[in-house]
């Protein structure tokens, strides 16, 4: 952890399959996000986007770190995982498409939404990816104006 | 409307958070994927799903819903029961389907 100049960064370590812990990082970065007077509509954004981005490390990396980034501007998030990678980014990006196994769809995951709802609630989104290596998300919202959806 | 009254008039059983009855419903959400009522569900709503692992709770507590209503008599794993608990989510439980129970709520709710 560190501050200076109204600026707070934090950075969680989000492990491979712990089902149990996944879902912790977004209750986190919420309650943070709250504590600042940050509002309501943009808080919900950045925390359905920050469960999704936990989940895809889970499901589908070996490991991962989300760097979280409050500047009096902006919120960032940048999810870097140690994995698979994705093979097609655009067909990943498509609703409904998931690689997810039969027993992650069981569970109620594996909707090919992931992706999409990062997209659709942040003011920014670019992502990378290098097959058999990782991907990267990065993830702002944009605090001065009400940007996306 | 209060989620005690529609545990009574549902006939539900609560299995945990059972000091939160109190809590307000303001509407209600039924799906079995995770990321769709994280996209779609909204604050104070109940949410009927036929899942009972873990990950239900963190995405009840992270939109803040009054309520998880688990239908078919499916049983919630301990694990899951123990977060609730710990998260001060209700879990209720009901031997009907998403089909019947969604139509009661909604009827309910709406004051048909």
């Amino acid at each position: 952890m560190t501050e200076k100049e109204n600026v707070l960064t934090r950075e969680f370590e989000i492990k491979g399959k712990d089902f149990s812990r996944a879902g912790n990082i977004s209750s986190k970065i919420k309650e943070i996000l709250q504590e600042t007077g940050i509002s309501n509509s943009i808080i919900r954004r950045a925390a359905i986007a920050t469960y999704e981005a936990e989940l895809n490390v889970v499901m589908y990396a070996n490991k991962g770190i989300l760097y979280f980034t409050l500047d009096p501007d902006s919120i960032r998030l940048k999810i870097d995982d140690e994995g698979r990678g994705i093979k097609d980014i655009s067909l990943a990006m498509k609703e409904g498409y998931s690689t997810a196994t039969e027993e992650y769809r069981e569970m109620g995951f594996g909707a090919g939404m992931g992706l999409p709802n990062i997209k659709k609630n942040a003011d920014k989104f670019k992502i990378s990816s290098i097959l058999g290596k990782g991907t990267t998300l990065e993830i702002f919202f944009f605090l001065n104006n009400s940007g996306a959806s | 409307m209060k989620l005690n009254k529609i545990k009574k008039d549902l006939n539900l059983k609560i299995l945990t958070a059972k000091k939160f009855l109190d809590n307000e419903v303001k509407g209600g959400y039924t799906s079995d994927l995770l990321s769709d009522v994280m996209a779609n569900s909204k604050e104070k709503y109940i949410w009927i799903t036929l899942q009972v692992h873990l990950n239900i709770v963190a995405v009840a507590k992270l939109k803040e819903l009054s309520g998880i209503i688990i239908i078919n008599d499916r049983k919630p794993d301990s694990d899951t029961l123990k977060k609730a608990e710990q998260e001060n989510c209700p879990i209720l439980t009901t031997p009907k389907t998403a089909f019947e129970i969604s139509g009661e709520l909604y009827q309910l709710l709406k004051g048909i």
